[in-house]
């Protein structure tokens, strides 16, 4: 079973690139399969049940939405194999722009959004830097030009990744994609493969469910700000 | 060069004469929060007094730093392989949606303009988009592309993916909260052309040539008019962009002269491409393709007489603007100001 790994922040059109290049790779029926990781809720189930694809959601609630991925996507892999499917895809969103659900060898795919500013690539960190496919959306309703400046802030992060640009809506470039999907390393499973980079970190009195606020309440791992005397 | 060639000069050169070298670089560190650091020092001493823990959010040691560094110098200071000049693309014929063959072998050259005609939902951007993703007969219209009549290696079609073709749709717009300047600074810088300052000023002046109203370097893109939008893209694409094939979709509704533009484009040595339904765009073509049902039905080449009628359809369009003058100004439309036919 060939696993790629989907990220990139809320609402960048992660499904709708999934969706287009799932048709794209023109496997089957039922043979390609999404397990989406999320926080609170989701809908995009429906849109994978409506296209007939085997698909799982969970929800992080309150764990760090990375550390859930990481405990959680060997079982996914346990479900894909399963059920059978020939590829497996995880779909999980940065949500605090720290996350990077990528493992080694295991290609990697971020998805970004040309409406969320030029200066987003340089602020979306490892994400970004460790994809080896940077995917890039919404992209019919801004300028030439501020597609090509867009690329260039991507490379200037990941001067590596391949960066194609997809329409979410219409499928465009989702073909090419497609290309670098059929590629994918063929794996049984993921144990004892590494992360291509840490997880958030966050070990203190807040993720025990602390409400208090004051220095007082506070241990375990915390970082202090530093502000300018006065 | 390979970037640890890079790694003695970086390591013994204050930092300034580096930024000064590679302004680029600046860039790299202010992307891991180095900015603003002492240019006296070299790049090993500054991060001496760098706190390992913020590197380290970022994955990174001291020496890492120095090798990305440097291996970031190295990815913009590669000296760009002048671009396989593209001297036609040609068009193989696939099959339509019915899964009729097409018959048709079509090679374009730059300089050229190709108007795409049929009804809406016809396949004109499908054709669109095989050129754009150099098609090999993988697409659902199983149509191929050719390049300087072959087939385009497997690297060159992923690697050249998206800069092979520039876009321009009616649909796109600006986003981006800078002015013209900085917007057409920020490309030439992204585009790393030297002497920039010149192709901006030569960028701004030609789009205001083609824009129906003026406007100035200071003003934000994204108040610019739809049509000044357009022929600030389009002088932008021309000038500054390196893509050698242009798709269009759709020029018209815009307040922009379109006979100037297309004239630019072409005159610029690009391979064009458009969509239009527009008779003074797709009679100004060289050649027109007319699709239907998904397939191309045939390559019309424009004809003498079509170019004669060119005048007369002039004349109504310029009657057509007349009367939308009128409108915008406030006037009242008066039937004389509309000439009876035989007369145009």
């Amino acid at each position: 079973m060939k696993l790629i790994t989907v990220a990139g922040p809320p609402s960048s059109g992660k499904t709708s690139v999934i969706l287009k290049t799932i048709a794209a790779l023109g496997l089957p029926e039922g043979s390609v399969g999404v397990v989406k990781f999320d926080s609170l809720t989701s809908f995009d189930h429906q849109r994978y049940d409506e296209q007939q694809i085997p698909n799982q959601t969970a929800f992080a609630g309150k764990i760090c939405p990375d550390h859930f991925f990481v405990s959680n996507v060997e079982g996914a892999v346990e479900w894909g194999m399963k059920k059978g499917l020939s590829v497996l895809i995880t779909e999980s969103a940065g949500l605090c722009n720290r996350c990077s659900p990528y493992v080694n060898a295991i290609l990697s795919v971020c998805v970004i959004d040309n409406l969320s500013g030029v200066n987003t690539p340089r602020k979306i960190g490892p994400m970004l830097k460790y994809a080896d496919i940077v995917v890039v959306t919404k992209g019919d309703i801004v300028s030439q030009a501020e597609r090509e400046v867009f690329a260039f802030n991507i490379r200037e992060v990941n001067a590596s990744a391949t960066v194609l640009f997809v329409n979410g809506i219409t499928g465009q470039g989702a073909f090419l994609l497609a290309r670098y999907w059929q590629d994918a390393l063929d794996i049984r499973t993921l144990r004892d493969r590494k992360l291509r980079f840490t997880m958030p970190a966050a070990i203190c009195s807040y993720c025990t469910g602390e409400t208090l606020i004051g220095e007082m309440y506070q241990m375990g791992m915390v970082k202090r700000m530093e502000f300018d005397d006065v | 060069m390979s970037a640890l060639d890079y790694v003695a000069e970086v390591s013994a050169v204050p930092i300034g004469d580096i930024l000064r070298r590679y302004p680029l670089a600046a860039d790299y560190l202010a992307n891991i929060r180095l900015s603003g650091v002492d240019e006296t020092k070299t790049l090993p001493e500054i991060l001496e007094d760098v706190d390992e823990d913020m590197l380290e959010e970022f994955g990174l040691d001291r020496e890492e730093v120095i090798f990305h560094f440097c291996a970031f110098i190295e990815a913009f200071s590669r000296v760009k392989r002048p671009d396989e000049a593209i001297s036609s693309i040609t068009i193989l014929g696939g099959r339509n949606k019915t899964g009729r063959p097409e018959m048709v072998e079509l090679t374009i050259t730059p300089g050229e303009v190709v108007s795409i005609v049929g009804p809406t939902g016809s396949g004109k951007s499908r054709l669109l988009e095989d050129i754009e993703c150099l098609a090999q007969r993988d697409t659902p219209t199983a149509r191929q592309i050719l390049i300087n009549g072959s087939v385009p290696d497997a690297d060159k079609r992923f690697v050249a993916g998206g800069k092979l073709v520039a876009q321009l749709s009616q649909n796109m717009n600006f986003v981006m909260d800078l002015t013209v300047q900085e917007f057409l600074e920020m490309h030439a810088k992204s585009r790393m052309i030297a002497g920039s300052a010149a192709v901006v000023e030569k960028c701004f002046a030609v789009a205001n040539s083609l824009a129906g109203e003026k406007f100035t370097l200071d003003t934000k893109v994204t108040q610019l008019s739809g049509g000044q939008s357009r022929s600030l893209m389009i002088a932008d694409t021309a000038l500054l962009g390196s893509s050698p094939i242009i798709l269009i979709d759709e020029l018209e509704n815009a307040g922009i002269d379109r006979r100037e533009a297309v004239k630019l484009l072409v005159g610029n040595e690009k391979i064009v491409l458009m969509s239009t339904h527009d008779p003074l765009l797709a009679l100004r073509a060289d050649k027109r393709i007319v699709i239907r049902n998904g397939g191309i039905t045939k390559v019309i080449e424009t004809t003498a007489e079509e170019e004669e009628t060119l005048h007369k359809i002039e004349a109504i369009d310029s009657v057509l603007l007349d009367i939308r003058n009128q409108l915008r100004g406030g006037g009242i439309v008066a039937k004389e100001s509309i000439p009876e036919f035989q007369e145009i």
